[in-house]
């Protein structure tokens, strides 16, 4: 497709958006990036090596990474179970995926901190029937990030599967294949990078979540305090280095993270001819 | 309105899609634009149009140049490709378009606007279908709205980018004739786009071959059909058998007086139709032979071999009234002799048109 | 006919069904799973939030609802919405429009910029705003020289909301206008139509609904926001308290039916966001 060059309405269109997007996002963004400069090497190193920092970038990350991976495993289930299948409570239940995008953080860390806490609907059952302490625990921001990032799985895998050409599964059944030979060798490596995109969005999310998780996580400092929280309380205790040094690291590392899930999806769409 | 290209030049970054175009187009005519994919026939017709601005060169409509005129003071009625008819707009509404969105000083009173739109959709024998939207229109339909709306606004040029390419080879044919009929009615200056060849032969008063950004040649179909300038043209235009003297042609036409006395150029084309095929015994000593025969209907098309014929194994094809075919008793495997009425030379000046066929 | 369908449904009969179909248990076991995960993870919450909100009867809810500090946070809430989603409404189309409509060096970066706001977490979000305008922030002094508030008050909040719904319009405009292409708008303009006429004519009315979609999901986010807004707010009650905030107060306070009634206020709007959705997913898809 072309582009036209007799649209009308370029300079005012590009100028206005240029000058709201260095307004909104770039000028507060890079201040980030300008007041880090006020900090020595030496300082920053100090800031971002304390243990109690280090810690709580490994229960982010950490959570966050095992989250995303228990998210696209039901996430592909239930969009398998969505395309492929028809039941009752179908519809309802497609739309009520999105609930997490649209139910407000605080509103789902107090509910998920209520059902889950000791004396709770399933923190009780876990609790007596298992001896499993979900609530104020590390186990609790998992399970909090696994709220959070079903959506991002099943809305990136659901389009794939209904645009999957469903004649590559009668060819290859038309040559003798089993039904789990046409899932592991026909659809799975085409939902793939959907599930890996998935997968991603998921754990870049899941890194910088703080209102859902606060209040299940028990932010105990070494054990279940999340980064995020940590440039809270930095920013509460009025240190600014500390705050903006943490901020930057997080900052950097979630760019790398977007660089390399764009690689990634580059590399697998190559790989799979798409 | 008549419409003079000078000096056209347009780039898409490295790409040269138009190369210094010079065209002058008299007013009244049909004129189609062919040429391959890629060829620049469309940029050639967006910059008519003013919706593409040359890089260089002026456009001159009715002799005043429009080159910084934008496509909304052109005066010109535009047919796009997938029609581009308004989605949300009923059949009515989309024709009364231009109309509505005049200057309140020029625009004509509903009553008028109505009247008009009426009109034009009887013109395209579609007024039944006003109060349906795009999306309920079969291909054909569209096509015929689209042309509606680009004549509600009275433009004194139109232009129609592949105007047959989204339908069906049966609606297609139909069109093709009712666009030429319609423009015999209006008499407006038409130009359209097609890579077509045969649609531009059937329906064009004026062909202007297109390749690489380069006008190849310009005519009447017949011109063109008869007296290609070169060879690109000759085969774009119609089936040829193409000889290239230094390596295989000779072998085909060895013993022919057009290669041993008359070589125009170093490549022949000769055209099916020029070529006659006689049956000869099965003891004669000629190495041709009909390899097989397909009925196209009025014509029997033959594909020839030759055994003498080293390397892969060519094959030239001849054409013969199907009567002629049948008289002629020709079977597969038969053994032939050919008969070249007439060849097109090429890299050379002139084209040649032998007198009188050759025997070998 | 039906002999023939029969035959082909009938999995008995087809050599080639049973590679074509999950088997029954299989089937039956994906939907359990699925289900009890939708239900434990989607309705229970759901649920909780309105049992919570009444557990101290209908009267402790309304009361909750009906403090003045609620009141407050539900005001300044509607106003955040009320100046961030038409900013970025109008942002979002004038982006999408030179993105899709024209070539320009550094366009494909353009559109990754737009979207960083999406891949900075919401805390983050918050404390670039602190830095630039809180007490030690770059623009600290000169404010408060000349008396502006700007963090741990509306303002702050207004900005913090921006940037975290800042793409959410834009990103719904972009893919949807470039697959439109701009045939209609060209054929408008071939037409007379000048710029304007042919963008409330032709452009408006084919991305209504991308348009009212992004505009549905940024006014979520933009009620909804907590940690970009918590960042910048202060947590003054009354003033600068958004909704989101003000469950969180009380919910800390011990305070579980306010905590619960404000956040049923929240969980509605989800539910009518999720409702309008789907509505306009079913539009879009019809249209």
């Amino acid at each position: 497709m072309s582009q036209s060059q007799i649209m009308p309405g370029f300079k005012p269109a590009l100028g206005y958006t240029l000058v709201y997007l260095s307004l909104v996002v770039l000028i507060p963004l890079s201040t980030l990036v300008f007041n880090s400069f006020q900090l020595s090497w030496e300082d920053y190193v100090a800031i971002i090596t304390h243990k109690r920092i280090i810690a709580s970038f490994q229960v982010s990350f950490g959570s966050a990474l095992i989250a995303a991976a228990v998210a696209s495993f039901f996430g592909l289930v239930i969009a398998w179970v969505l395309v492929r299948y028809s039941f009752t409570g179908q519809k309802l239940s497609d739309a009520l995926i999105d609930l997490p995008f649209a139910l407000p953080t605080a509103v789902a860390g107090i509910v998920l901190a209520t059902i889950f806490q000791p004396g709770g609907f399933l923190g009780n059952l876990l609790l007596e029937g298992f001896g499993i302490q979900v609530a104020f625990k590390p186990l609790g921001i998992v399970v909090a990030l696994i709220f959070i990032s079903i959506p991002f799985v099943v809305r990136t895998i659901e389009p794939v599967l209904l645009e999957f050409d469903t004649s590559m599964e009668e060819a290859a059944a038309s040559m003798g294949a089993s039904r789990l030979q046409i899932f592991t060798k026909i659809i799975f490596p085409n939902i793939f990078p959907a599930l890996l995109t998935g997968f991603a969005l998921s754990f870049a999310r899941g890194v910088g979540e703080y209102g859902s998780v606060i209040f299940i996580a028990g932010n105990l400092p070494y054990v279940s305090e999340i980064v995020p929280l940590l440039i809270v309380t930095k920013l509460e205790q009025y240190d600014m280095e500390g705050a903006t040094a943490i901020a930057l690291t997080m900052l950097v590392i979630s760019f790398a993270m977007l660089l390399v899930i764009n690689l990634l999806q580059h590399w697998v769409r190559k790989r799979s001819g798409q | 309105m008549s419409i003079v290209l000078s000096n056209i030049s347009k780039k898409f970054g490295q790409f040269s899609a138009l190369d210094h175009i010079d065209l002058e187009i008299p007013e009244g005519e049909l004129v189609a634009l062919l040429g391959p994919s890629g060829c620049g026939k469309t940029t050639l017709l967006r910059i008519i149009a003013g919706l593409e601005r040359p890089d260089d060169g002026k456009v001159l409509l009715s002799g005043e140049d429009k080159t910084d005129h934008d496509v909304r003071k052109r005066g010109i009625g535009f047919v796009f490709q997938h029609y581009a008819l308004f989605r949300h707009m009923t059949v009515f509404d989309n024709v009364a378009f231009g109309l509505r969105v005049k200057p309140t000083k020029t625009r004509p009173s509903e009553a008028i606007i109505r009247k008009n739109v009426h009109d034009l959709l009887n013109l395209v024998q579609l007024d039944w279908l006003h109060d349906r939207f795009p999306d309920q229109l079969s291909g054909g339909q569209r096509q015929r709205i689209a042309l509606a709306r680009a004549l509600a606004v009275e433009p004194k040029v139109l232009l129609l980018d592949e105007p047959f390419g989204a339908l069906d080879a049966s609606v297609r044919k139909e069109l093709r004739l009712w666009l030429r009929h319609l423009h015999n009615e209006l008499n407006v200056t038409t130009i359209f786009v097609t890579h077509d060849q045969e649609e531009a032969m059937e329906v064009a008063s004026q062909i202007v071959v297109l390749n690489h950004g380069k006008i190849e040649q310009k005519g009447t179909p017949t011109q063109i059909y008869d007296e290609p300038k070169n060879d690109f043209v000759s085969q774009f235009i119609g089936h040829t058998n193409v000889f290239h003297l230094e390596n295989d042609g000779d072998t085909w036409l060895k013993g022919s007086s057009i290669v041993l006395d008359n070589t125009d150029g170093i490549t022949a084309h000769v055209r099916p139709h020029h070529i006659g095929v006689e049956k000869l015994d099965e003891n004669a000593s000629s190495p041709i032979s009909l390899k097989d025969w397909q009925h196209l209907g009025a014509t029997i098309r033959l594909e020839l071999t030759n055994d003498e014929f080293k390397g892969t194994a060519k094959v030239i094809y001849a054409e013969m009234p199907s009567d002629q075919f049948k008289q002629s008793r020709l079977k597969k495997g038969d053994k032939v002799a050919l008969f070249i009425r007439q060849a097109h030379w090429f890299n050379l000046e002139k084209p040649h048109v032998p007198e009188a066929a050759t025997n070998f | 006919m039906t002999a023939i369908t029969q035959e082909i449904n009938n999995p008995k009969t087809s050599v080639t069904a049973s590679a074509l179909r999950d088997p029954d248990w299989l089937k039956y076991g994906l939907i359990a799973v699925a289900l009890s995960f939708i239900f434990l993870f989607l309705c229970l919450p759901l649920g909780l939030v309105v049992f919570q909100a009444l557990s101290k009867g209908f009267g402790a809810f309304l009361s909750a609802l009906s403090q003045a500090d609620t009141l407050a946070a539900m005001k300044l809430t509607l106003l955040t919405a009320l100046v961030t989603v038409p900013l970025n409404t109008v942002f979002g189309i004038a982006a999408a429009w030179s993105i899709t409509r024209f070539e320009f060096k550094g366009k494909s970066f353009l559109t990754t910029l737009i979207d960083l706001p999406f891949s900075v977490s919401p805390v983050i979000s918050g404390v670039i705003f602190v830095l630039l305008f809180g007490m030690q922030g770059a623009f600290g002094e000169w404010l408060s020289d000349h008396d502006i508030k700007i963090i741990f008050a509306v303002p702050g909040i207004v900005l913090a909301t921006l940037f975290v719904t800042f793409p959410f319009v834009a990103r719904q405009l972009i893919p949807l206008m470039q697959e439109m292409g701009c045939e209609e708008e060209e054929a408008a303009l071939s037409l007379g139509a000048s710029g304007w006429q042919m963008f409330f004519q032709i452009t408006l009315p084919n991305i209504k609904w991308a348009l009212l979609y992004g505009v549905l999901l940024c006014n979520a986010r933009a009620m909804g926001e907590f940690g970009a807004v918590s960042v910048v707010s202060g947590h003054i009650r009354g003033l600068t308290n958004t909704l989101p905030l003000h469950v969180e107060v009380s919910y800390n306070d011990y305070d579980v039916v306010g905590a619960f009634a404000s956040a049923s206020i929240l969980a509605s709007l989800a539910i009518v966001t999720l409702i309008l959705k789907t509505l306009l997913e079913w539009k879009q898809g019809t249209r």
